[in-house]
């Protein structure tokens, strides 16, 4: 691996040890494969009028056009028209629409995972509809192919590859649960063959968050539920999802989902995590061809079927606060109305953020880019506008539904010397259980 | 034969083949490719894909309140060139005539002065679009030469309509066959420019939306 700076000064890394010509031959293809009807068309409909870049935290920040969402997928653009649009033979033929150069590529890498959170909000300002979050996705098994991902990334790639989970070796995953249940005091199973419940974790719950693990131990224990973590399919954040690497996005998902099949279990349990219900509950049947046997929800969904179906009794906080919609849990996964559920069961007031819902501007560190360390400088820009609205709602809590949202934001508290608490749904109904 | 004669006669008869040549072309080249099926169980309440395409195709022609503030000049600009242009096609009596001489029905047209001042209006529209491009930083890193040649062959046959219905700049026999020679080089450039925007809207929209409304997210 190698940290480089392309001529205008970009920095770039790039893996493996290859010629550029096969470095961009292999993105070429990375990207052409990609281009499905939906793809397609969406790269037929731009109509250039800029209204991605007012959508966009990392551009309304810094206020450099570069930073438009559109502007991002110029070489997946440019490979599209070449090779695989209605017209190509005939560019091609004309010479209109030139390769896509390696340079080009290594300029675009910091665009396409610095700058780029994936969280969509840039979808909904196009007048077209085009999805350039989910086209960005894309561009970036291109750049995976290529060998163009930064370093961090990389390395939590390669880190699943060997253990199975960016954050610990799956050998040790029983240890990390069995512990936690003790420190918590906290009955908690792990690889029990058989469980109608199978739950998941992403890093955050390994490393920052353990707590999380017993808090969803506590939940399944009151309502008396058959349930297993498995140290065989425990991992749900999936980083080739966010990588781009779309063999180890199916390899994660297939182990995650194989494993709670076997393990007999209905429903799969995702973690407060936001790109896993992107990459479990929207796209895991892309890798089976069929619909997966099993129920797959987040931990907000189970909180509010929980909540609602009264199986559980909460106490009343009796304060009010703000809440943060994790991108991939609420714009592109619909989850709107649970979280909400929730945090009115525990007698929370809500005072919502001025941008929120589908609307909410993005943590700024989704996509991978909080672990990306390369992009601090802009996460933290970004992190702006959310502490701006978090301040003027003015509530007494502050509370998300994602680990890694959280980890975002209360690393941007902790640069700005700003002193708020972020809180996690989860945590909050386990240590609000009534008796 | 006349210049008039050669623009309403070869140039138009070429021009609309390769129009409808090239959009069939470029709608099945894109249409015919494979898709992604989506096979994750939708969201409880969500409606089916077609009514959540449909839904969005209309959703999406008002912009968010939230993104309204900072677009304001691009909607309310995109509005009255899209408008004025719509007008002065279908609702201009010499069009409506003509469209009647190719399709066999016709429709009650406007006041010839109102479309003039509708045409003005859309020309205006169109030079600050144009304005708008050639200074916003945004615009002017993200255009291409298509957005430039787009808007010149959208430009053309409004001015030239606008000259030739006032008789200004030359005869009117002239005048008449610039502005159908422009139509032709508008109907010649739609199918490989953005301009094909007028079909694509329906199924770029309609994708988004069937996805989105899958999930019960909202659009």
């Amino acid at each position: 691996m190698t940290a480089k700076t392309t001529v205008s000064g970009v920095a770039f890394d790039a893996q493996g040890d290859r010629n550029d010509t096969d470095r961009r031959d292999a993105a070429m293809q990375g990207f052409v494969r990609d281009f499905a009807r939906t793809a397609a068309i969406h790269m037929e409909s731009c109509v250039r009028c800029g209204m991605c870049a007012t959508a966009c935290q990392y551009y309304v920040t810094t206020g450099d056009p570069k930073y438009t969402p559109i502007n991002k997928l110029r070489p997946f653009e440019q490979a599209y028209h070449r090779h695989v649009g209605p017209f190509a033979p005939l560019y091609r033929l004309l010479g209109i629409k030139s390769n896509v150069s390696i340079d080009m590529l290594q300029e675009w890498e910091a665009l396409l995972y610095d700058a780029c959170s994936l969280c969509g909000r840039c979808t909904l300002a196009c007048p077209m509809g085009i999805d350039i979050s989910e086209l960005i996705k894309e561009a970036r098994h291109g750049m995976y192919k290529a060998g163009l991902v930064p370093d961090r990334l990389e390395l939590m790639d390669r880190t699943t590859k060997a253990w199975g989970s960016p954050a610990t070796p799956a050998d040790d995953f029983s240890d990390i649960i069995r512990e936690a249940g003790e420190e918590n005091g906290v009955p908690v199973n792990v690889d029990l063959p058989k469980a109608d419940y199978v739950v998941t974790t992403a890093p955050a719950e390994l490393t920052e968050h353990t707590k999380a693990l017993t808090d969803v131990a506590k939940i399944l224990n009151k309502i008396g539920a058959s349930w297993t973590y498995s140290s065989a399919g425990f991992e749900a954040s999936n980083i080739g999802y966010i990588n781009g690497d779309v063999e180890l996005q199916e390899k994660m998902t297939r182990k995650m989902i194989d494993n709670a099949i076997a393990v007999g279990a209905h429903t799969l349990i995702l973690p407060e995590c936001g790109h896993a219900y992107g990459a479990a509950r929207w796209e895991a049947s892309r890798w089976y061809g069929r619909e997966i046997p099993l129920r797959i929800i987040h931990m907000t969904e189970f909180l509010g079927e929980v909540v609602q179906s009264g199986k559980i009794k909460l106490k009343k906080i009796g304060e009010s606060t703000s809440f943060h919609d994790p991108c991939q849990l609420v714009r592109r996964g619909g989850v709107n109305d649970a979280p909400r559920a929730v945090l009115k069961a525990l007698g929370l007031e809500l005072k919502e953020l001025e941008d929120h819902g589908a609307l909410g501007w993005c943590c700024g560190g989704g996509g991978g880019v909080v672990s990306n360390t390369r992009a601090d400088p802009l996460r933290f820009k970004a992190f702006e506008l959310k502490r701006k609205q978090v301040e003027d709602a003015n509530a007494q809590h502050f509370v998300t539904a994602c680990g890694q949202c959280r980890i975002t934001l209360t690393l941007g508290a902790k640069h700005f010397k700003w002193d708020q608490k972020v809180e996690s749904l989860l945590e909050l109904v386990a240590d609000n259980l009534q008796d | 034969m006349d210049l008039l004669a050669f623009a309403r006669g070869p140039a138009l008869t070429f021009a609309t083949a390769i129009f409808v040549a090239g959009t069939l072309w470029r709608l099945v080249g894109v249409l015919a490719l494979p898709p992604w099926r989506d096979l994750s169980p939708a969201r409880e309440g969500a409606p089916p894909n077609w009514l959540g395409a449909i839904e969005t195709v209309f959703r999406k022609m008002i912009p968010h309140k939230t993104f309204l503030k900072a677009g304001m000049f691009t909607t309310v600009n995109g509005y009255v060139f899209h408008i004025g242009l719509a007008l002065c096609v279908f609702a201009f009596a010499p069009h409506i005539l003509f469209l009647k001489s190719l399709f066999g029905f016709s429709w009650p047209g406007l006041p010839n002065g109102f479309i003039f001042g509708v045409g003005a209006l859309t020309a205006a529209s169109l030079v600050a679009a144009l304005a708008y491009r050639l200074t916003s930083p945004v615009l002017k890193l993200i255009s291409r030469a298509d957005d430039y040649v787009s808007w010149l062959l959208t430009f053309l046959p409004v001015v030239t309509g606008l000259a030739a219905a006032s008789h200004i700049g030359a005869r009117y026999e002239m005048l008449l066959a610039l502005h159908v020679l422009s139509i032709c080089a508008f109907l010649i450039w739609f199918p490989f420019g953005k301009l094909m925007h007028a079909f694509l809207f329906v199924f770029s929209r309609g994708a988004t939306g069937a996805r989105f409304r899958h999930r019960g997210a909202q659009l």
